[in-house]
């Protein structure tokens, strides 16, 4: 079930350089949408919609927030709007990340973002709290966003840096093993560059740990209906934007990593 | 005053003119949870093959100036699925539905004609100008002999209305319409997409992974106005008019060039309500035109 509408913008933050954050007013579709949703977002003078995750859901005050980074010249254009102007969107589309129902209170689940992929790992942060482990890469410090607000959420957080200048000095997988062999982990989500989830899955499989990751594609429709954003999985093609963007680790393995880095 | 918005195209009566054109809506499913598709005049379905097809690898997307590019490849489950799973749900909904399909070889496209011919589809759209994959048939619709040997063949084998869907990557539309016309064909349908490609300036790689794709919307219309009037005024059949209409104004321009009907796809994608915001416009330009039936615009443009 989606909504297909025009809604207010409550909030803009420029939260990093070319990173931008906007709080929608959307109570029909903050009602129906779970972390790991997206919204796909019509901009003037542009053709095709962008879709953007969802990175927070108030289900009181019935409003989405969506971070996203300026890309190219329908992100750019996405941030001349302004509080009170309305964003005209689909959503929430997409199969979103499966949270555990009972988490026993000895598990914990880890959630492992790369630069852009951090924001939609945030929703499981607010509904996970204290249960989470939030290992967070970006290239350096002034690349961080939202470490805060996982920290708000109650998540613990593990901060990571390509070049050291802030948290661990290297990628995520380092403390993402040793977050494992710990053992009491009993799920991995994950969002970032392909050859992140890559190597996510690679350090889950060791571990015996099933792991959700929420992939990016160029999309269409958006609904499951052109068939643009494929996606090859182990049960054949999938749709990127109806049977994902989340998708169970292993199944889309082997599709990862053909593109470039999207970091 | 009462206004009639239907439209008898190849005999088939369609409640409204506005079809969605093959691959933009599936098979209606994922649209029906946002209104009741039966509100579209009819359905073109996903291209269908004889067997299930993955399509090309991603991505198979780009933004282009009033358009877009796609290089899907008729990823469809194959004509057997098709029928068990979607044509249901589709016949449920009571739109007219026409079966868009696509093959390779000759035996190809007889064999997934027989097996839609023995099902309760409205109409078949025999399409010859998929852009994106050698199977799709564009092979055979950029020549008129190759247009008329497929056409003759499918003939042979189905009596629901035939549509033939003709590609716009040629020098002379008019021929190739002639030539389906005589072979059987119960209308024409155009434009399929224009040949296009794009290239990412920082990576020196073409965006679409199979480097070239079919360009559609607001970008082509003037040229599938064209070739449609070209067509209409080349043939005794029935026209369905095609390339990136966006507003009912455009559905009315493709109209009085000769269409009897018109299909829309790329607006679709943009805004899924277009459907009925163009079914409306066009109701609405009756209305203050004072027009009591589509059939007082369709083909009166006068030629200077």
């Amino acid at each position: 079930m989606y909504k297909c509408g025009a809604y207010p913008v409550i909030e803009k933050t420029a939260i990093s350089a070319g990173i931008y954050s906007y709080e929608i007013l959307c109570p029909e579709i903050a009602e129906l949408s779970k972390p790991g949703q997206f919204v796909h977002i019509k901009i003037d003078g542009f053709t095709l919609r962008r879709p953007i995750s969802i990175c927070d859901i108030d289900y009181k005050n019935g409003s989405l927030r969506i971070v996203f980074e300026i890309r190219g010249q329908g992100t750019a254009k996405l941030t001349s709007l302004n509080v009170g102007d309305n964003i005209d969107m689909i959503a929430p589309l997409g199969k979103g990340f499966t949270l555990p129902d009972n988490l026993h209170p000895n598990n914990r689940v880890l959630l492992v973002g790369g630069g852009i992929g951090v924001p939609p790992l945030l929703a499981i942060a607010k509904t996970m709290k204290e249960s989470a482990t939030a290992i967070l890469g970006f290239r350096s410090y002034d690349k961080i966003i939202l470490a805060g607000d996982f920290k708000s959420a109650d998540a613990h957080v593990i901060p990571c840096t390509d070049d050291g200048s802030v948290g661990f000095h290297g990628a995520v997988t380092i403390p993402l093993a040793q977050e494992l062999s710990k053992g009491d982990v009993t799920k991995v989500y994950a969002c970032g560059p392909e050859a992140m989830l890559k190597a996510v899955i690679d350090e889950c499989e060791n571990a015996g740990v099933s792991s959700e990751v929420s992939l990016e594609e160029r999309m269409g429709c958006g609904v499951g209906a052109c068939v643009v954003c494929a996606c090859e999985t182990e049960r054949g093609m999938a749709r990127v934007c109806k049977d994902g963007p989340v998708f169970d680790g292993k199944e889309v393995y082997k599709s990862l990593g053909r593109k470039g880095a999207f970091l | 005053m009462k206004r009639d918005m239907s439209v008898t195209v190849a005999g088939v009566r369609f409640p409204n003119p506005v079809i969605a054109a093959s691959g933009t809506y599936g098979f209606g499913e994922d649209y029906n949870e946002l209104y009741p598709i039966n509100i579209l005049g009819g359905i073109s379905c996903k291209g269908l093959t004889l067997l299930p097809r993955s399509g090309n690898a991603s991505p198979r997307i780009a933004e282009t100036p009033a358009g877009m590019l796609n290089s899907v490849g008729l990823q469809n489950p194959g004509v057997d699925v098709f029928i068990e799973k979607h044509l249901p749900f589709m016949k449920k909904n009571g739109n007219i539905i026409i079966a868009n399909f696509a093959g390779g070889s000759i035996d190809d496209y007889i064999l997934t004609a027989e097996k839609l011919d023995a099902t309760d589809v409205d109409m078949l759209e025999l399409n010859i100008s998929c852009p994106n994959v050698k199977e799709g048939g564009a092979a055979w619709g950029g020549s008129a002999e190759g247009a008329a040997k497929v056409t003759k063949a499918v003939r042979a084998v189905t009596s629901k209305p035939l549509i033939v869907k003709l590609t716009p990557n040629v020098s002379d539309i008019t021929e190739i319409a002639k030539a389906v016309e005589s072979e059987g064909a119960d209308c024409i349908s155009l434009i399929n997409t224009v040949l296009g490609m794009r290239i990412d300036i920082k990576t020196r790689r073409p965006i679409l992974r199979n480097n070239v794709g079919g360009l559609s919307g607001a970008a082509v219309f003037p040229v599938a106005v064209r070739m449609v009037w070209q067509v209409v005024n080349a043939v005794k059949i029935d026209v369905i008019g095609m390339g990136g209409i966006m507003t009912a104004e455009d559905a009315v321009e493709m109209m009085l060039a000769g269409a009897k009907a018109v299909q829309i796809g790329t607006v679709i994608i943009s805004d899924p309500y277009a459907p009925l915001k163009i079914i409306g416009g066009i109701k609405h330009y009756m209305n203050i035109n004072g027009i009591k039936s589509l059939d007082s615009i369709i083909g009166k443009v006068e030629k200077w």
